[in-house]
């Protein structure tokens, strides 16, 4: 398909301005002035808004496919919270309006979602204070990385590392990394962490853990009350990664089990739309040692009923955001979490953890399940054995593209080969599960009788496998070639 | 129960598959102490009552002020068709394109993307956005770290946004480098004692254009004087008036950075808003972030990848170039459409619209006797006033009557408490100004 730039005729208007007949030139002098006009496309609305309802054709979504993306809980988002936040009391306001000194009185529905928001997710994972601030879970590691580092800081404690599992995501190590840790990673056993690499690593120069729990591979730390001892002993602080909070809402918190830190992925558990690769929204938990250290600002609620920003927390790590988070997507969770109540919260990591496992025992005699116990809201396949042929999960992924599902999660967790990690969640139905089995079988049976056909799905979208060896020697990142 | 489909039969069939007779049998592994002490959150509400909730929050906000608030975050019109575009479920219910074959869209949106803010800025390559314009600089900062091997000085300018400069040394703090900040003038970029303090040891300095002052300069010397010196010169930008103003290409910077709220965004009482971080060829392998290439298929098609994946972690975990895996692609998505349906002259018109009503606010502000502009360099749409009382006040006093009359910057600048940051964008009228020039006269009489 054309690019914009490619359907772009000279002088052609889209939305018409007409705002002014003067020149830039009128207020500023032309050394200022940049030498030519930028070269954007000049369309008509129309074709504006042709191309992009013709390019939103050549993508999968929640929408109109299974997305069983691991890692990722693709659940359907809800579109009354869209709603929710289009409206104009909202989207209007301007972040710095909060901060006027006599205005504060114009902001309090704003302020009061925070507010609450706050103590509800405290009450729903156990922790004592929470920042809405980060803007997505790496952003959430980052700033639980760095509430850390200053909480050893404040203690005059001498600790340089952090530990992470081998089965954790990419981002934990290369958040500690960029809050100034040295990373420690330790191998697992039996798909968990092994509490002897764990005390191995343990010297006193360890600051926190990073743990994913459930894990990445679904499975729950069976370890983890040991585990929390341990690291308390040496006074390190755990860490809590959220991608997998769908597995346990309502029926663990992570601060009764000991976690002193956590980020929340609200576009995962709390079902805001990913947009393709965000905007997400990482809020950050802390115990109540830690609280001081939470980034400013911070909602306070006056004796009166007044909510107002406090900046007044000398021991902050300061700000992670211009202002207070991505405010638009809090609304959307917000709102999914008071449709869904305790009850629905519940409800939902139920039937996340029923439908993997369901998924799990029915696809055990269609690929190799490395721990094929009862999992957790997700589980991993491997696409190895005789019976393939030498398809790849490579190729299954793509040969489910051509069946009309988006492909779960391959590659990942690194620890197993020919990973393929699937999570259903709770939003789709029976049918659908089912209509994915068949899906799988008949695509491993193929595989049996004619891997070729699979080897050169998809066939049925606009484009085949394309070529990611040119693509990063060619270089080509934007219309113009600018690199070489 | 809202979105959990399963009927009570089906529920009892999947259990029975997987060999389990309650739900409960599948949490085993979780230990009873464990169990939460409590789960206090009210129980579930109907969409309409939620709705009906969200609704009377909203009307605790007053947005119906007339507000001169700008500070780097802006209130410009936005077309309809962006709202309608976006909230196509092919887009937003998409997540990473992981899957390039049934991603094209989004990918191709972003390669355009990509397009856009590379010939806006002057610059050879981009990403895919990162969160917002001051984890940008923080960004581009750490490239210039990066590149530099050993140094560890940061330089920058006083006149940079004091809120992104809070946010660096917040994000520096456990870093071993050194922010060095060069005082403004009187609100001016002090370009002079910004090139003294750049030397050998500098890896990166890092200004704003226009400065948080609204002040606009050409800041080609300083970005030649950091490249004879071997550091990376940063520069921030507004970029809608960058349809107007000298690219940071054209000043020879290393990287340029911005938050592109002014793009295609609501306020949205501080975000999502998205970062854009623009560099030079001989950076992109510093970049943090998703790019897109373009490449073919089996059948020589055109199609769009995630490409230089190699700085990601997902494979080099800690010695990736960056922690950020993901974009605010929704919001790169709004900034895209924004610049196709306003194209090249509707961006220029809006932003000479601003400056026009930006440069009749200063001259009616400034008839009023005791106020007076506090530098009188060239800006856009922003401009700073010094008062003959506490800026504070006068906020106050107007916004009761309906009009915030800008930023008191005594707010962030020690010294400046006098002083008020005034916006203008196309959504002002002569009137609106003309109202709040005569409240204000009529306050200081």
């Amino acid at each position: 398909m054309k690019t914009m730039f490619e359907k772009s005729t000279p002088c052609r208007q889209g939305v018409c301005q007409n705002l002014t007949t003067s020149k830039a030139a009128d207020f500023l002098p032309r050394g200022l002035l940049r030498s030519a006009r930028v070269r954007l496309p000049e369309l008509g609305e129309l074709d504006v808004v042709r191309h992009f309802t013709r390019l939103s054709r050549r993508n999968f979504g929640v929408d109109g496919n299974f997305y069983p993306l691991g890692s990722c809980t693709m659940k359907y988002n809800p579109k009354f919270t869209e709603v929710v936040a289009a409206l104009p009391g909202f989207t209007r306001l301007h972040p710095l309006t909060a901060q006027l000194k006599g205005a504060g009185h114009f902001t309090q529905g704003a302020l009061e979602v925070m507010y609450d928001m706050e103590h509800l997710l405290c009450e729903i994972t156990g922790m004592a204070g929470y920042t809405l601030h980060p803007m997505a879970g790496a952003h959430g590691e980052l700033t639980g990385a760095m509430i850390i580092a200053a909480y050893h800081k404040a203690k005059g404690n001498k600790k340089t590392k952090i530990i992470c599992p081998d089965s954790a995501h990419g981002t934990n190590p290369a958040s500690a990394a960029l809050a100034g840790f040295e990373v420690v990673n330790i191998e697992s056993k039996d798909g968990i962490v092994d509490p002897e690499a764990l005390r191995a690593a343990l010297t006193d120069d360890v600051a926190g853990v990073m743990l994913t729990c459930p894990n990445t591979l679904g499975l729950f730390e069976r370890h983890l009350p040991e585990i929390v001892r341990m690291i308390h002993d040496v006074d390190a602080l755990l860490y809590y990664d959220g991608a997998n909070m769908n597995a346990i809402m309502g029926k663990m918190r992570v601060g009764d089990a000991g976690f002193d830190v956590v980020h929340l992925n609200l576009h995962k558990t709390f079902a805001t739309p990913h947009g393709g690769g965000g905007p997400g929204s990482g809020p950050v938990g802390v115990c109540e040692k830690l609280v001081p250290f939470l980034p400013i600002s911070r909602v306070k609620k006056l004796e009166d009923g007044r909510y107002i920003l406090d900046y007044d927390h000398p021991q902050s790590i300061g700000y992670m955001a211009p202002f207070y988070g991505n405010f638009g997507v809090m609304l959307k969770a917000y709102a999914y979490i008071l449709r869904l109540g305790r009850e629905g919260l519940t409800r939902a990591t139920e039937y996340a953890v029923l439908s993997a496992n369901y998924l799990r025992k029915r696809l055990e005699d269609v690929l190799e399940i490395p721990y094929n116990r009862i999992c957790m809201h997700e589980f991993v396949a491997s696409a190895v054995g005789d019976a393939l042929n030498g398809v790849r999960a490579l190729d299954i992924a793509k040969a489910l593209l051509d069946k009309g599902h988006h492909a779960p999660t391959i590659y990942f967790p690194l620890i197993v080969k020919e990973c393929i990690m699937v999570e259903p969640t709770e939003t789709e139905c029976k049918d659908t599960l089912d209509g994915f089995v068949d899906d799988l079988i008949e695509i491993v049976q193929r595989a049996g009788t004619d891997p070729d056909s699979v080897k050169a799905s998809p066939v049925t979208l606009p484009v085949s496998r394309l070529d990611e060896t040119k693509a990063a020697r060619d270089m080509v990142l934007t219309d113009d070639c600018g690199c070489e | 129960m809202p979105y959990v489909p399963h009927t009570e039969e089906e529920t009892r069939q999947m259990l029975e598959t997987v060999g389990v007779t309650s739900m409960e049998e599948l949490f085993a592994d979780i230990p009873r102490h464990l169990r939460p002490k409590s789960f206090d959150i009210p129980h579930g509400l109907s969409e309409m009552e939620v709705m009906a909730r969200m609704e009377r929050l909203a009307a605790r906000n007053k947005v119906d002020l007339v507000s001169f608030l700008g500070a780097g975050f802006y209130d410009h019109h936005i077309p309809a068709a962006v709202d309608a575009l976006v909230s196509r479920g092919e887009f937003y219910t998409a997540y990473t394109p992981y899957q390039p074959e049934a991603s094209q869209g989004t990918l191709q949106a972003i390669f355009e993307f990509q397009t856009a803010i590379c010939r806006l800025m002057d610059m050879d390559c981009t990403n895919a956005s990162v969160y917002d314009g001051g984890s940008a600089i923080f960004e581009a900062m750490m490239m210039g770290v990066r590149a530099s091997k050993k140094r560890n000085k940061l330089v920058i300018s006083e006149a940079l946004s004091p809120i992104y400069r809070i946010m660096l040394s917040s994000y520096t703090f456990n870093l071993n480098l050194e922010l060095v900040t060069v005082p403004h003038k009187q609100g001016q970029t002090d370009i002079r004692a910004l090139m003294d303090a750049v030397d050998t040891d500098t890896a990166a300095v890092v200004v704003q254009n226009p400065n948080f002052f609204g002040q606009v300069n050409d800041f080609s010397e300083l970005c030649q004087h950091a490249r004879a010196v071997k550091a990376t010169s940063v520069i921030s930008v507004y970029p809608l008036m960058q349809s107007v103003l000298k690219t940071p290409g054209e000043m020879g910077a290393d990287v340029a950075v911005a938050d592109a709220q002014s793009l295609g965004q609501p306020l949205s009482f501080g975000g999502p808003y998205l970062g854009i971080m623009a560099c030079t060829k001989q950076m992109v392998r510093q970049l943090p972030g998703r790019i897109v290439g373009r490449t073919v298929d089996g059948q020589d098609r055109t199609g769009y990848v995630l490409t230089l994946q190699a700085r990601e972690q997902h494979i080099r975990r800690q010695k990736a170039t960056s922690n950020i895996c993901s974009n605010q692609a929704l919001c790169a998505l709004r900034t895209l459409i924004h610049m196709s349906l306003l194209g090249p002259g509707g961006l220029e018109q809006t932003a000479t619209r601003c400056m026009e009503l930006a440069h009749y606010a200063a001259k009616r502000l400034t008839d009023i006797p005791g106020v007076e502009l506090l530098t009188d360099g060239p800006f856009c749409n922003e401009f700073a006033l010094k008062l003959p009382v506490s800026a504070y006040e006068v906020v106050d006093a107007l916004t009761e009557r309906g009009y915030v009359p800008g930023f008191p910057l005594g707010r962030y600048y020690e010294g400046l408490e006098n002083c008020l940051l005034v916006a203008c964008t196309e959504k002002h009228t002569r009137e609106d100004i003309g109202i709040m020039a005569e409240m204000l006269g009529g306050l200081l009489k």
